[in-house]
């Protein structure tokens, strides 16, 4: 659904997707990486279950929040992609204890 | 252009918009002038509890009052949800207050005995030691010392009750009138006329629910009503698992699960704000209660002004030079909303007045002035 528009992309970067390894364009968000490996819905919402996605992409909406490197509820859109980067597609409620 | 009614409200928060559906029901014609979205509005920054711990510790009426709006709270709940299909989500299990220090235990140990001694012992509670607390709350940290209990104490969601009280009242016909900053209140020819916005509005009554600006607005009507602002700030966190039961008064988990941290008091004027040293009190505090949250995230806060009156205690006031004019004052818009979609709007519609309506009058205030100037 969603292409790149630039045609000298910068250097990929190899992320972690639900266990599987994926490879997105460094640089964009997490947000936008969802959006270009087509991993959409990106989360369940806590409350009906309801599938959503990234929506405002600048930190308002809170619709994008994914699990980043073991912390869940994070703003995806806020987040740069690195190399290595553990993300979880969020379904369910977080529990009240600290993270690990 | 003029309109004219049986009864004006001045102001839309909660108790304006309680009174306007009582009103309504025993069929007066009531328009609603509410003031701005930028307005001071305690009704929309509220923590959301229906509490009775500790009230009217110094004044019996006001502890037999809450526990009046505590026991009407479920049937309320029930028909308001029937009326607009709204769950404001009424959660009356109880409710926990914490204590931090033996100071805390102490004065909190005598206030419950207050309010149980002035209700005939109809107000229910428990001082619970930190074993007996976490038996219940296993989460509550070691430090703390223990809590009150009362299981006539609940929560509710502020801004769904604020929606279906809106909803309803335009359902029974009343006339809704948003941006109308009420400019002045002149009594004529055995009524009332409120300038608002350009118009004029014209009934036989006039309640004023306006929160701070009553004491502005009563003068006019030759009432006295002291009330200034007490900012409290509040704290929201991601949403998180179920594990608090039932309400605390510090921290309340939404149905959604979000959790509400409360809330500070502070008299610092008209200014509404939030400041970063409150909100690490209000966080550390909350971590000290329950350790195990040191890793939920906020996610926003804000400060809204409570109305409080000198003696924190409601006014239920009748102007004694204008007797169609009427004032309302309280910070417990929650707790008391049945009463004032009930007994209060009976008074008001011209039916006898419950007792204990007497007690609440703004002549309390005059009495200890006068006692005041006699002693100095």
């Amino acid at each position: 659904m969603f292409r790149l528009l630039t045609s000298n992309a910068p250097e990929p970067v190899a992320i972690e997707l639900d266990g599987e390894t994926q490879s997105v364009p460094g640089g964009m968000s997490v947000a936008a990486a969802m959006l270009y490996l087509d991993a959409l819905p990106a989360r369940q919402t806590v409350v009906s279950g309801s599938p959503r996605a990234a929506f405002c992409m600048m930190g308002v909406c809170f619709e994008c929040l994914m699990e980043i490197d073991g912390c869940p509820n994070q703003r995806a859109c806020q987040v740069e992609v690195v190399a290595g980067m553990r993300i979880k597609r969020q379904s369910g409620i977080r529990d009240s204890e600290r993270a690990s | 252009m003029s309109h004219n009614f049986d009864t004006i409200i001045v102001g839309g928060g909660l108790v304006g918009a309680a009174l306007a559906c009582g009103l309504a029901t025993r069929g007066s014609a009531v328009a609603l002038l509410d003031g701005h979205d930028r307005d001071f509005r305690a009704s929309r920054g509220n923590f959301g509890l229906v509490w009775v711990q500790g009230k009217g510790a110094e004044f019996a009426p006001y502890a037999r009052w809450s526990g009046l709006a505590a026991k009407a709270w479920p049937e309320f709940a029930r028909e308001l949800q029937a009326a607009t299909g709204i769950d404001i989500g009424l959660q009356q299990s109880g409710g926990y207050d914490f204590c931090l220090s033996t100071d805390e235990w102490d004065a909190r140990s005598e206030e419950m005995r207050l309010v149980r001694q002035h209700t005939q012992g109809e107000f229910e509670y428990e001082m619970l030691d930190n074993a007996a607390l976490r038996e219940r709350l296993p989460q509550v940290s070691a430090e703390v010392l223990g809590a009150s209990y009362s299981q006539q104490d609940g929560h509710v969601n502020p801004l769904f009750l604020l929606h279906a009280l809106h909803r309803r009242m335009q359902s029974l016909g009343c006339q809704y009138f948003p941006n109308r900053r009420v400019a002045s209140i002149r009594p004529d020819q055995g009524g009332f006329t409120a300038r608002a916005g350009g118009d004029r509005y014209r009934a036989a009554r006039v309640v004023l629910c306006a929160g701070l600006d009553n004491q502005r607005l009563a003068q006019d009507l030759g009432m006295h009503i002291p009330v200034a602002p007490l900012r409290g700030q509040l704290l929201i966190t991601e949403r998180v698992k179920k594990f608090l039961p039932c309400a605390t008064l510090q921290v309340r988990q939404t149905m959604e699960g979000s959790l509400q941290i409360g809330d500070s008091h502070e008299d610092v004027g008209l200014d509404d704000s939030t400041t970063l040293d409150v909100i690490t009190r209000l966080a550390a505090r909350a971590l000290r209660i329950f350790p195990h949250l040191s890793g939920v995230r906020l996610v926003r806060a804000w400060g809204a002004l409570r109305v409080m009156t000198p003696d924190g205690v409601p006014i239920y006031h009748q102007s004694v030079q204008f007797p169609g004019a009427y004032a309302v004052s309280c910070h417990s818009g929650v707790t008391l909303a049945p009463l004032h979609a009930g007994a209060v709007a009976d008074w008001i519609g011209g039916e006898s007045p419950h007792p204990l309506l007497a007690d609440f009058s703004a002549q309390r205030f005059e009495l200890s002035q006068t006692r005041a100037r006699a002693l100095v």
